[in-house]
């Protein structure tokens, strides 16, 4: 190896571990300065009339956010009303149906699932966007409203909703689906009874992942929810979630300060999804799964 | 009465294939909308393919829509640069911070680094174009270089390099992490030192894990689309130094294929339409390619671990 002496490779190791140090905590700092910043602009700006007033539109970004908290909320929940059920329906097919099927017709078929999910994931955010616009907002004429924009969100919350449905349901010990089995349970009931409830903190974790990529995301719904400022009053409204006011107010008005508080806000929220999750998976790994 | 016993278990029979199709329905649900992206953006991009030409379209700089100029070299060349830039800016510090977690933290540093790059990942990425707009921009405006506006290359790049960061690392921990803790021993045992074994067998060994963590960073950069538009400054040029210096090129304006996609689809019509929708073609293509190369480095990975 080295030739060396010994102190000398001592000494190396001491400064390549310490430039190693310095990079975490680079990127620990970057991670407080944006959330920081972002922080200590925006909150001074928030009070009560903030939450319970809606924007009143034009350059000076006057009023608050509540309009966009009832569409970031709607949105949210239509997304996964449309996400939940196919994504943990192919997920609970994925891990236990597909082992068994091998045939020569469904064998295909699985591969062919796999790639599709696979392949959604790695879509960038945008070309959903010009999806949901194309087909969505023009070809079936749902304009730029909550229908369309939940619709190409759920696409885009697929994968993830499937992945994680995929992992839970992995972790969850076979002796319980052979218990099940061999008491006279059909796949289905067993399925139904036994697999998924003991998979629903993991399943509940993928939801919550969801729900923190809608309220994020920005690309899909500039293009497909129109951004108008009042509250929805229906699927068909078209309005603007949190991170889409915070993107109209950075570029079309001079209320930066607003546009700030409004970002504390979201970030607020994402840490709440972020704590949501560990507490799930904290909760996962206490409470078994293992005998 | 048996006669009720066999009909309920050839009822419970029948709901268990029935569930078994319902579920295999869903499971081809996600291939289904990757088909129906395919062919609606194809279809929408068809006549600009058809009456612009795919040699114009993907060398031509000029995009002026209201001469029925259609170019997106310009774009092409945006998009590839704010990359490059941002893999020059936050490479060292993911890669650093991947070998930092899996090799060298001690637990209760790695119980604080290891959730805030959760959290970074997590961040909206219309946060940090917002905290791009408010502070970095202004900072780049300082260099003193003509025609510098701080909107560019340069400020763009800081952000996709701090959006990147979380992918990279993550990943790449994971492939560090896989490597068999025998390799480790086997070299220190030898007499390496730690960081001797981490050069020379746990890094090579995980090599292609953590070259598929740099790509899918590539992929993540490439599909970047708000961000970019609130800080690249979204002018259509080529960029082009300003002065002798040509890093100078990074504080040129300059537009993503997303951005270019996001900013003008709302009210496009005709063939302008089409040719934002074959931009959405040519970005697909770009990002299916870097994935597909990510998934291929995994697999070979595997193969050999």
């Amino acid at each position: 190896m080295s030739s060396r002496s010994p102190a000398g490779r001592k000494l190396v190791q001491a400064g390549a571990f310490s430039l190693l140090w310095v990079s975490a905590l680079l990127s620990v700092l970057v991670l407080a300065s944006v959330v920081g910043y972002v922080m200590i602009k925006g909150i001074p700006e928030l009070n009560l009339s903030f939450f319970t007033t809606p924007p009143r539109g034009g350059l000076s970004g006057e009023g608050g956010i509540s309009s966009t908290i009832v569409a970031t909320l709607y949105l949210v929940v239509m997304t996964l009303l449309v996400a939940a059920p196919l994504g943990i329906g192919a997920g609970v097919f994925l891990v236990e149906y597909a082992e068994s099927m091998q045939n020569r017709l469904m064998k295909p078929l699985i591969r062919i699932a796999r790639f599709g999910v696979e392949t959604l994931a790695g879509v960038p955010s945008i070309i959903f966007g010009l999806f949901g616009y194309a087909l969505f907002v023009t070809l079936m004429h749902f304009g730029f409203s909550l229908l369309s924009a939940s619709l190409a969100g759920a696409c885009l919350i697929l994968p993830v909703v499937i992945r994680t449905t995929e992992e839970a349901l992995k972790a969850v010990p076979q002796s319980y689906r052979e218990g099940s089995l061999s008491l006279g349970a059909t796949r289905w009931e067993t399925i139904r009874r036994v697999v998924l409830p003991s998979a629903v903190p993991g399943i509940t974790t993928g939801m919550i992942l969801g729900v923190g990529r809608i309220i994020s995301e920005t690309a899909v719904f500039y293009v497909t929810l129109g951004g108008s400022y009042r509250t929805p009053t229906s699927i068909l409204s078209s309005g603007r979630t949190m991170a889409l006011h915070v993107f109209y107010l950075a570029m079309e008005t001079r209320a930066f300060e607003k546009a700030m508080a409004t970002g504390a806000v979201l970030i607020a929220c994402i840490i709440a999804v972020n704590l949501a999750i560990n507490a799930v998976s904290r909760r996962l790994t206490a409470g078994g799964g293992r005998w | 009465m048996t006669g009720t016993v066999s009909a309920r278990g050839r009822m419970k029979r029948l709901t268990d294939s029935a569930m078994g199709l319902v579920l295999l329905g869903s499971a081809l649900v996600s291939v289904t909308i990757v088909l129906l992206i395919g062919l609606f953006t194809l279809k929408e991009a068809l006549p600009a393919f058809r009456d612009i030409g795919l040699v114009r379209l993907l060398t031509g700089t000029e995009w002026r829509p209201g001469q029925d100029l259609y170019g997106l070299f310009a774009m092409i060349a945006g998009s590839v640069l704010v990359t490059l830039g941002a893999i020059v800016l936050g490479l060292p510090l993911a890669l650093g911070c991947a070998v930092f977690l899996a090799e060298v933290a001690p637990a209760w540093v790695r119980a604080v680094v290891k959730p805030s790059i959760e959290l970074l990942a997590g961040i909206p990425s219309v946060v940090f174009g917002l905290f791009g707009m408010v502070v970095l921009v202004p900072m780049v405006r300082g260099i003193d270089v003509p025609g510098n506006a701080g909107f560019g290359l340069l400020s763009a790049s800081m952000v996709l390099a701090v959006m990147i960061l979380p992918t990279i690392a993550s990943v790449a921990e994971v492939a560090l992490r896989s490597v068999p803790e025998e390799y480790r021993q086997g070299s220190l045992a030898l007499g390496a030192t730690r960081w001797e074994t981490l050069r020379r067998v746990t890094v090579p060994a995980a090599r292609s894990g953590m070259l598929a963590a740099v790509v899918l960073g590539l992929g993540r950069a490439l599909g970047e689309t708000i961000a970019m538009i609130m800080v690249i400054g979204n002018a259509v040029m080529m960029p082009e130094a300003a002065t002798s210096n040509p890093l100078t090129i990074f504080l040129s304006r300059a537009r993503t294929l997303t951005g270019n996609i996001a900013v003008e689809i709302n009210y496009a019509t005709g063939l302008h339409a089409a040719a934002l929708f074959a931009t959405g073609v040519v970005l697909f293509v770009l990002i299916m390619i870097v994935n597909a190369s990510a998934r291929a480095l995994l697999a070979s990975g595997m193969r050999r671990g």
